[in-house]
């Protein structure tokens, strides 16, 4: 679970948006990180197509066999191609980690923008909200939903968004705060525009490189808040292929020397983690630059 | 100072107070009834009411948040539907013994943590930087149950060094019981550690920019006096803060670890609880985690307060 540290990245007003785009691309670490994450898309998207065998595919006689030519992974304990267990099992785990990032990072924008802009006794009650949430784990608040409306992939995509949405609001809303002073605000202001005006369209634009930078940083907590949650059982439910899960059923082989049942999603999982993170600091280098 | 402390002390109890709300409306979402749930199929209807009516269900909404509350303000969190005893004393002992485990966690994690972010901004730019930044990240966001499966395979089934399983019979020497509990401790400082290094690289950078450092330097000071007397009691104030926000997860986050090496923490407790719909378990220990967050961010600010004396003047004016 997640530790929530809310690190807020000083975006600095230099270069304009194309300039930071060329200089990201110049980065080696952005690049390897892309393609990495750009692998897994396509697993996801295309899994059961470039798998070499169905991964739910059951085989008595083929049973904890060990790395070949034929199972370049192996198989597990019911005889299943892990290859193909690792290469379907991108599609669940990224499609609820992308969507419940993209579901948290929307609301906890239009949250962030709207505390920091109206301030007041609006800004100190959802606050107060936001530190409520702020002081439980997102896997065991996960676990009280989870539990009470029973695990599925939209469960997730709702409590992790939900979750997300306070911590991606007070780093806009901090954002937000170090602009409201700006003239450009008083201008709008003055010209009588409404509140929803001024916020989406002058202030968001202005946030928008932070909010990025949270995205992606969410992104790769999502990626362990779900990984965690299958491998305890309450997030993505066999047979379907999963990286938690597969390890949580498969580890306890280990010390009868079934090594690539557990070390082939284990390597998947710190692929993915490792790529986000590549791509997170190269983008909080080039902003900060 | 004792206006700060009491404002900060009002918003804890709000917060608590909507950590509450949370805990138990989301307790309340279950379809169907715990009498049911707990005496299964078979059982006839009549014996399922009895049973609601004994644990206090059958009475209106608010009637049960308001007793909860109150019981739960007393330190008396209703009666645990899987044990069938009281909830108070399990998560009491639970909580004691995840707290050995943060603690061992953090006597290992905050020196290497803060000495990892020093070095980094030390080289702020060069790749070493990089290479610390990166892994740090990375550690932090590997999940436990990875680095927890590594760590077991590598030094407890090939190495044989060390037990994989921290279930110490009650009353085993503290030596037993340190020995138990290192490994489980590993994939916390991994994941704590990358935390701890970023904000102390991110404050010793600052401090290394400010005008007192120029200033310290130019006076031709060796550099690392500057860096002791200077730069450092600058940059790690900060870095209590996150110390103390990370007091929360790693008592809720000692999910995975207390499973993975069979640890009887509050994770553990959660997570049984969580498995057999255990309510009143859950809800009590979800509570008693926002309840330490809560505590250890307040003992934060306090202490922030007290070594930094600029915020001490303005939060005495205020």
């Amino acid at each position: 679970m997640t530790a929530e540290v809310a690190v807020s990245v000083p975006v600095a007003a230099g270069p304009a948006a194309a300039t930071r785009w060329r200089l990201l691309r110049r980065r080696p670490a952005f690049g390897i990180g892309s393609a990495i994450v750009l692998f897994w898309v396509v697993c996801a998207i295309l899994g059961h197509q470039i798998a070499p065998q169905d991964p739910l595919a059951q085989s008595l006689l083929k049973v904890n066999i060990g790395p070949s030519g034929a199972h370049w992974f192996g198989t597990d304990d019911l005889g299943r191609d892990v290859l193909s267990r690792v290469i379907v099992g991108a599609r669940d785990l990224l499609l609820v980690t992308a969507l419940a990032t993209v579901l948290g990072t929307v609301l906890g924008t239009v949250l962030g923008l709207a505390m920091g802009w109206f301030g007041g006794v609006f800004d100190l009650l959802v606050s107060r909200v936001v530190e409520a949430v702020l002081a439980l784990p997102s896997v065991i608040v996960a676990f009280l939903f989870v539990v009470a409306i029973g695990p599925s992939d939209l469960t997730l995509i709702v409590v992790i968004g939900l979750v997300f949405t306070p911590i991606i609001a007070r780093t806009v809303r901090a954002a937000v705060l170090s602009e409201r002073h700006l003239d450009y605000l008083a201008a709008a202001r003055l010209q009588g525009e409404k509140s929803p005006w001024i916020m989406f369209r002058e202030i968001l634009p202005n946030v928008l490189p932070s909010i990025l930078v949270e995205f992606t940083v969410r992104l790769g907590y999502a990626i362990f808040t779900v990984a965690t949650l299958s491998f305890l059982g309450f997030g993505v439910q066999p047979p379907t292929p999963d990286w938690g899960a597969d390890i949580s059923k498969e580890y306890i082989n280990l010390p009868a020397g079934y090594w690539w049942q557990t070390l082939f999603p284990a390597l998947a999982i710190a692929s993915i983690v490792i790529a986000i993170n590549l791509i997170t600091d190269s983008i909080e280098q080039v902003m900060a630059a | 100072m004792v206006l700060f402390v009491l404002r900060r002390l009002g918003l804890m109890v709000l917060t608590l107070w909507i950590v509450s709300l949370i805990v138990f409306f989301a307790g309340q979402v279950l379809p169907g009834d715990p009498g049911r749930a707990i005496l299964g199929n078979l059982a006839s209807a009549q014996s399922v009411q009895v049973l609601d009516h004994q644990l206090g269900v059958d009475r209106p909404l608010l009637v049960r948040y308001f007793s909860w509350l109150g019981g739960a303000v007393h330190g008396d969190f209703g009666t645990s539907y899987a044990y069938r005893s009281a909830v108070g004393p399990l998560v009491r002992s639970a909580l004691f013994n995840s707290l050995k485990l943060a603690l061992l966690a953090f006597i290992i994690v905050v020196p290497l943590g803060i000495l990892g972010g020093v070095i980094a901004a030390l080289f702020h730019g060069k790749w070493l930087d990089r290479v610390i930044s990166v892994a740090g990240l990375t550690l932090a966001t590997v999940p436990e149950f990875v680095s927890g499966i590594v760590v077991i395979v590598i030094f407890g089934v090939e190495l044989k060094l060390l037990p994989v399983s921290a279930a110490a019979p009650a009353g085993a020497s503290a030596a037993t019981q340190l020995r138990d509990l290192i490994l489980p401790a590993i994939p916390l400082v991994f994941v704590l550690f990358g935390y701890i290094a970023r904000m102390a690289r991110a404050g010793t950078v600052e401090a290394l920019d400010a005008d007192y450092t120029r200033t310290a330097m130019l006076k031709g000071l060796p550099r690392a006096t500057v860096i002791r007397r200077h730069v450092l009691r600058n940059s790690l104030l900060p870095t209590i803060t996150v110390i103390a926000t990370q007091t929360g997860y790693l008592i809720g986050g000692l999910v995975v670890v207390e499973d993975l090496f069979n640890y009887r923490g509050i994770g553990n407790l959660i997570f049984h609880a969580a498995q057999t719909k255990d309510f009143p378990m859950l809800q009590a220990g979800v509570l008693i985690i926002g309840i330490v967050y809560a505590v250890a961010t307040l003992i934060a600010d306090m202490l922030l307060m007290w070594l930094n004396p600029r915020l001490r003047a303005e939060g005495g004016s205020s």
